[in-house]
């Protein structure tokens, strides 16, 4: 039973721009919920769509070439059409963002403990700068910044990568949001490093009961984080359900492919790592019909229609995916050996 | 900071040391530039001109000839080969006209500059930026001493709300000071405002598109706390050393044709007449000095770098 109001409700969420060779639909019809306390992963290649949803909801992606269309639901407010003086109190307040790159995410002029307290005192005005310090302080010490009391004077050069994406942590976290959106938060650290983030960001939630989006390319790093995962493709959700739904019964054969190209120690060392063939298409004239058909082994002439985003499965209505073939067929063509992976050559369904 | 004031030093003797080599080399090999000619005047004959030559001492070798100069220009005795008069005293008397030419064009061009950089950034695209784009076009297009003219004859003479030219020091009148050097200070300033403002709105431009500066915006800032703090930091070091550089130039007399067409009478006017005249002592002094306030300019501007980006080292 899901409770009854979710966190973040998105409905059909569209957002296209006009760019000099045309009109590029980079989110096409998403729909997701988030549920505080809650990690939904959202995964897919780049230009899949995925950075775009979610920077939309700070009304980052604003601009005089943007179209949007749909919902955001979060708190009784749309954040899709919410004017930007409603958004600019929602962000890094109640919603916080964590970047990619911490390298270049934060201002390289200004101490940590002065960007910090910026965003303290965006939101809460009547806090003098050395109470806002002190909660930096405490901030950083609870991501793992050591001496944090000396290190809030340092400035970003003088911080290594895995440092810096704690003090964006720290960052995030300084207002207490009640929802959280990590937008590949490890993909530029060292692999080491990205099993602290990612302890980091599971601490988290289940300290503060913060709903976190994680946005990764990677369905590795999701394994043991997310409860929830949206899969993406050329702007659409081309499968959702809960982790093990995704795993161990993925529907989608471009899930398969993101499944068989995870990295695996127990893999044979002389094989090679698959790959799903072929490129993403370009969003400014995508395939008709299922955007994944030009690079899917199993497609059939039912491919030109859209598929649409249901359930297939009686025992799962939560488990959705966008996929013309019959499940039993699923399930036989995706196993390749004991493992779930997207066949290389084309394969004849009969 | 004590090792790169060391180091300054010493760069601003070994610049020095080569501008002054080379200007004084141009000199011995432009045609038409032998001192001792000029000095005899035109119907000097060729005794006369011998005799010259050898009281000046234009006989010696080059390099004694140099080493005499120079010894001449720091011992503040140096005097102009066309009017005998002590190069050192008319610079000095010429120094204060340019100091308040550049002083007062340095703030209005950096001001605008900066300004109109900011609009332009802010308001790319829209009908505001192409204007200003245009003006700033125009304004980099004009050379000084046509606005200058139009300036005179038109707010000058016709209108009569400048005078016509001049320099009144400003203990003498600070209300004629002003007025004397308002139309020269923005004439002057016309050009620079025109490239500060392209130069400053593209750098905003690319700084908007930098990953901290979505930070900002995501962590709740409006968009003018944004530009203020975040971006314009972030973007003013090209403008600060461009700054420096005309700055020093100006002040060191290389504002020759805007003293010239108000008739200043300050350091560019006397490096215009000596230039005229192939005198070479005074234009070695001027080089030299204008080379002087580049590197000095060029140490200061290092130091506001530093002070503006905490990555950014004072090394020399």
């Amino acid at each position: 039973m899901a409770p009854a109001e979710p966190l973040l409700r998105v409905e059909d969420l569209r957002v296209s721009f006009a760019t000099e060779e045309g009109v590029v639909q980079a989110v096409d019809g998403v729909s997701f919920t988030v549920d505080p306390g809650e990690v939904l992963a959202i995964v897919g290649e780049s230009g899949s769509g995925k950075s775009v949803s979610v920077m939309t909801l700070m009304g980052l992606t604003r601009g005089p070439n943007a179209r949007f269309d749909g919902h955001a639901m979060f708190g009784g407010r749309d954040l899709v059409s919410a004017p930007d003086s409603e958004l600019q109190k929602v962000r890094g307040n109640q919603i916080a963002m964590v970047f990619q790159d911490p390298m270049s995410s934060l201002d390289p002029v200004y101490r940590i403990g002065d960007q910090i307290v910026e965003q303290i005192r965006a939101h809460e005005h009547g806090i003098s700068k050395a109470q806002a310090l002190d909660r930096a302080v405490d901030l950083m010490e609870r991501v793992g910044v050591p001496r944090a009391r000396e290190r809030i004077r340092s400035y970003p050069h003088e911080f290594s990568g895995g440092m810096r994406q704690r003090v964006m942590i720290a960052m995030a976290l300084s207002n207490s949001p009640q929802l959280l959106i990590a937008d590949e938060p490890t993909t530029a650290l060292d692999v080491t490093i990205q099993a602290q983030i990612l302890d980091e960001l599971r601490q988290l939630r289940s300290e503060t009961g913060a709903g976190i989006i994680l946005v990764t390319h990677d369905l590795g790093v999701v394994a043991d984080i997310a409860d929830r995962i949206v899969v993406m493709y050329a702007g659409r959700v081309v499968e959702q359900g809960t982790l093990d739904e995704i795993f161990y019964d993925p529907q989608h054969p471009y899930t398969w492919g993101l499944l068989g190209s995870i990295t695996r120690i127990d893999r044979d060392r002389s094989e090679r790592l698959p790959a799903i063939p072929g490129l993403p298409p370009s969003l400014l004239a995508p395939p008709s019909g299922c955007h994944f058909r030009t690079r899917c082994p199993h497609a059939f002439e039912r491919c030109t229609e859209v598929p649409e985003l249901i359930s297939r499965l009686p025992e799962a209505p939560e488990h959705l995916d966008r996929c013309w073939l019959e499940v039993e067929a699923k399930r036989s063509l995706r196993q390749l050996g004991d493992q779930i992976g997207l066949a290389t050559g084309e394969t004849v369904i009969s | 900071m004590a090792r790169f004031i060391v180091r300054r030093l010493f760069a601003v003797i070994g610049v020095l040391f080569v501008i002054s080599v080379l200007t004084f080399l141009i000199f011995q090999v432009i045609p038409n530039g032998d001192p001792a000619a000029r000095i005899g005047g035109q119907h000097a004959n060729a005794a006369t001109i011998a005799q010259i030559r050898h009281t000046w001492g234009f006989d010696r070798p080059i390099y004694i000839q140099y080493l005499k100069t120079m010894g001449q220009i720091f011992s503040g005795t140096v005097v102009s080969y066309s009017q005998g008069v002590n190069v050192l005293a008319s610079i000095r008397r010429g120094l204060p006209a340019t100091l308040s030419l550049a002083i007062g064009a340095g703030i209005i061009w950096f001001t605008l500059g900066v300004l109109l950089g900011v609009i332009t950034a802010v308001r790319a695209g829209r009908f505001s930026d192409r204007a200003l784009t245009v003006l700033a076009f125009i304004g980099v297009s004009c050379p000084p001493f046509f606005l200058g003219a139009l300036a005179i004859y038109y707010l000058g003479y016709k209108a009569n709300i400048i005078p016509l030219g001049g320099y009144v020091p400003f203990t003498t009148s600070p209300g004629q000071w002003f007025s004397h050097l308002i139309a020269p200070w923005l004439v002057l300033s016309v050009l620079f405002i025109g490239i500060y403002s392209r130069v400053l709105r593209s750098t905003i431009l690319d700084t908007q598109h930098e990953d901290f500066v979505r930070t900002a915006r995501a962590k709740g800032l409006s968009e003018r706390q944004t530009l203020f703090r975040h971006v314009l930091r972030n973007s003013m070091i090209p403008v600060i050393s461009l700054w420096g550089l005309d700055f020093a130039q100006v002040i060191g007399g290389g504002a020759i044709l805007t003293e010239t067409v108000f008739n200043l009478h300050g350091v560019g006017q006397f490096a215009a007449d000596s230039i005229q005249m192939l005198d070479v002592p005074p234009i070695l002094v001027i080089t030299m000095l204008t080379a002087f306030f580049v590197v000095l300019l060029g140490a200061v501007v290092d130091i506001v770098y530093a002070l503006l980006d905490p990555r950014i080292r004072l090394s020399g």
